[in-house]
C-alpha cells in the first residue's frame, strides 16, 4: 500500500458577482416576506380558513402564525447581519483594546465593547483568564464579561419585535449603564483575593491567534449562514411554545389582569428571581411576558426580567466557579442583580 | 504527528474532535489526538476562543468548528 498522499483541495475562490448575487436574492427575498406576512395571515386565517376577525379563537391562532413568521424574519435577518459583522472583531482583538486601560473609561469601553465582540458563554473561563493574565483589571473584565450575554442579538431581536424601538433602546442603554457601574463597584471592592489564584498565575507563553484575522468573505459569509442556522435550530422549540403560551393568554386572558394585580412593588423582584434561572428559555419567554404585558404588566418589570433571564444565567455561574470563588460569585450577581432591580424599579416609576 | 484539540468540554469542542478525527481516518494518518480540558493550559496556547486546533506545538485555528474536510486541507498544508 501507497503512503497516503497529502493535496490540498483548496476550494477555489469566487468571483465577486456568485458570491454577492445570492446575498442580494437574499435581502430581496427576505424584504418581500417580511412585508407580505401581515397581509399573507390575514389572507388564510380570515379569507380562506375563514376564522372571524376579533374572534378569540381567530385572533389567537392568527397571532401565533404572524408573530412566528416575524420573529424568525427577524432573527434569520439581523443574526446574519450581525454575524458578518462581528467576524472583524475577537476576544482577542478586544483584550488587545482593554490592556493598560484603567478602571473607569476601562469599564465603560469593556461594555461596549462586550457587545460588538463575537463570544460565547462557553468561552467564559479561557477568556477571563486570558484577560486577567493579560493585565485587563478585574473589573474591567467583569464588565465584558456582564456586557456581553446582557445585550446579545437574540435578546434585541426579541425585543424589537416584540415591543419596539423605544424599549429595546432604553435596554441597551441601561444594559451597558449596569455592565459599566457594576464592574466600576466590583472592582473597587478589590476582590482579587476571591480569585482562584492559579489565573494569576497562568503564563501567556504561546502567540495569540486572532480568529478574525485572514478570514475572506466567502469565510465571513459561511459563518453568517452557520450561525443563522444554529441559532434557529437552537431556540425554535421554545419560540413555538412562548409565543403558542403568549397566543393563547392574548385571546383569553382577561383584560388589564395584571393592571389590576400586578403593580405591587414586589412584581420587580419577582420578575428577577423568575429570570434568573431561566437562561435558554429567553426566546421562549419573552413572547410570553409581551402578552403579559399587554395585559397590563408594567413596563420596568418587563425589562428587569428580561435582563435577568439573558444577564445571569446558572450554567455561566456554573463555569466561572472555576476561576471564581463563591464569594465573589455571589457579589457579582448580587450586584447585577441589584442594577437590575434598581432599572426595574426606575421604569416602573417613570412610564 | 500530534494533535490537540483545544476546549472546554463545549458541544463545539466534540464537534471539532469529531471533524478532526474523521479527517485523521480518511487520510489514514497515524496520529495521537490529544484533548486539553484545563482552561489556563488552553489559555496559555494564546486561546481564547475555544474550540482550537493545535498540530505539532502550532494553533492552527481557533473559534471555530471547521468541517472536516477543512481540518484535512490544515494537515495537508503541514510538512
Amino acid at each position: 500500500m501507497s503512503a497516503p498522499t497529502l493535496t490540498p483541495v483548496e476550494p477555489a475562490p469566487r468571483t465577486t458577482l456568485r458570491r454577492w448575487s445570492p446575498v442580494a436574492v437574499g435581502v430581496l427575498v427576505w424584504w418581500s416576506l417580511y412585508h407580505l406576512n401581515l397581509p399573507f395571515w390575514n389572507w388564510v386565517m380570515f379569507d380562506t380558513v375563514g376564522l372571524t376577525a376579533g374572534s378569540r379563537l381567530g385572533d389567537s391562532i392568527h397571532f401565533f402564525f404572524y408573530d412566528i413568521t416575524k420573529i424568525a424574519l427577524l432573527l434569520t435577518g439581523v443574526i446574519y447581519l450581525v454575524t458578518i459583522l462581528r467576524s472583524f472583531m475577537s476576544v482577542e482583538r478586544t483584550r488587545a483594546l482593554l490592556g493598560g486601560r484603567r478602571q473607569g473609561l476601562g469599564n465603560v469601553a469593556a461594555a461596549g465593547l462586550g457587545v460588538v465582540t463575537p463570544f460565547c458563554s462557553c468561552s467564559a473561563v479561557p477568556v477571563f483568564i486570558g484577560f486577567v493574565a493579560a493585565g485587563v483589571p478585574l473589573g474591567v473584565t467583569l464588565s465584558f464579561l456582564i456586557a456581553s450575554p446582557m445585550i446579545n442579538e437574540v435578546a434585541i431581536v426579541l425585543l424589537f419585535g416584540l415591543f419596539g424601538w423605544k424599549i429595546t433602546a432604553l435596554y441597551i442603554g441601561f444594559g451597558l449603564l449596569i455592565a459599566t457601574v457594576a464592574g466600576i463597584v466590583l472592582g473597587k471592592l478589590n476582590l482579587e483575593r476571591w480569585v482562584e489564584p492559579f489565573v494569576f498565575e497562568t503564563k501567556l507563553r504561546g502567540k495569540v491567534v486572532d480568529p478574525s484575522l485572514g478570514l475572506s468573505w466567502d469565510d465571513r459569509l459561511q459563518m453568517a449562514r452557520e450561525e443563522v442556522v444554529a441559532i434557529l435550530r437552537k431556540v425554535w422549540p421554545y419560540l413555538l411554545v412562548g409565543i403558542g403560551i403568549g397566543a393563547a393568554i392574548h385571546g383569553w386572558a382577561p383584560q388589564d389582569w395584571f393592571a389590576r394585580h400586578a403593580t405591587g412593588w414586589w412584581g420587580v423582584p419577582l420578575a428577577v428571581v423568575i429570570g434568573v434561572p431561566l437562561y435558554s428559555n429567553a426566546a421562549g419567554v419573552l413572547p410570553l411576558v409581551e402578552a403579559l404585558h399587554d395585559k397590563g404588566l408594567p413596563m420596568g418589570t418587563v425589562l428587569a426580567f428580561m435582563m435577568s433571564v439573558v444577564a445571569l444565567s446558572m450554567p455561566e455561574m456554573v463555569l466561572l466557579r472555576r476561576v471564581l470563588k463563591p464569594k465573589l460569585i455571589a457579589t457579582y450577581v448580587g450586584v447585577v442583580a441589584s442594577g437590575i432591580l434598581l432599572t426595574g424599579f426606575l421604569f416602573n416609576a417613570v412610564l | 504527528m500530534n494533535i490537540k484539540i483545544l476546549g472546554t468540554g463545549c458541544v463545539k469542542c466534540n464537534h471539532l474532535e469529531a471533524a478532526t478525527r474523521a479527517a485523521v481516518q480518511e487520510l489514514g494518518l497515524d496520529v495521537e489526538i490529544e484533548k486539553v480540558t484545563d482552561p489556563s493550559e488552553i489559555v496559555s496556547w494564546g486561546v481564547m476562543s475555544t474550540p482550537a486546533l493545535v498540530i505539532d506545538d502550532e494553533v492552527v485555528m481557533s473559534g471555530k468548528v471547521p468541517s472536516s474536510d477543512d481540518v484535512k486541507r490544515l494537515l495537508a498544508a503541514r510538512p
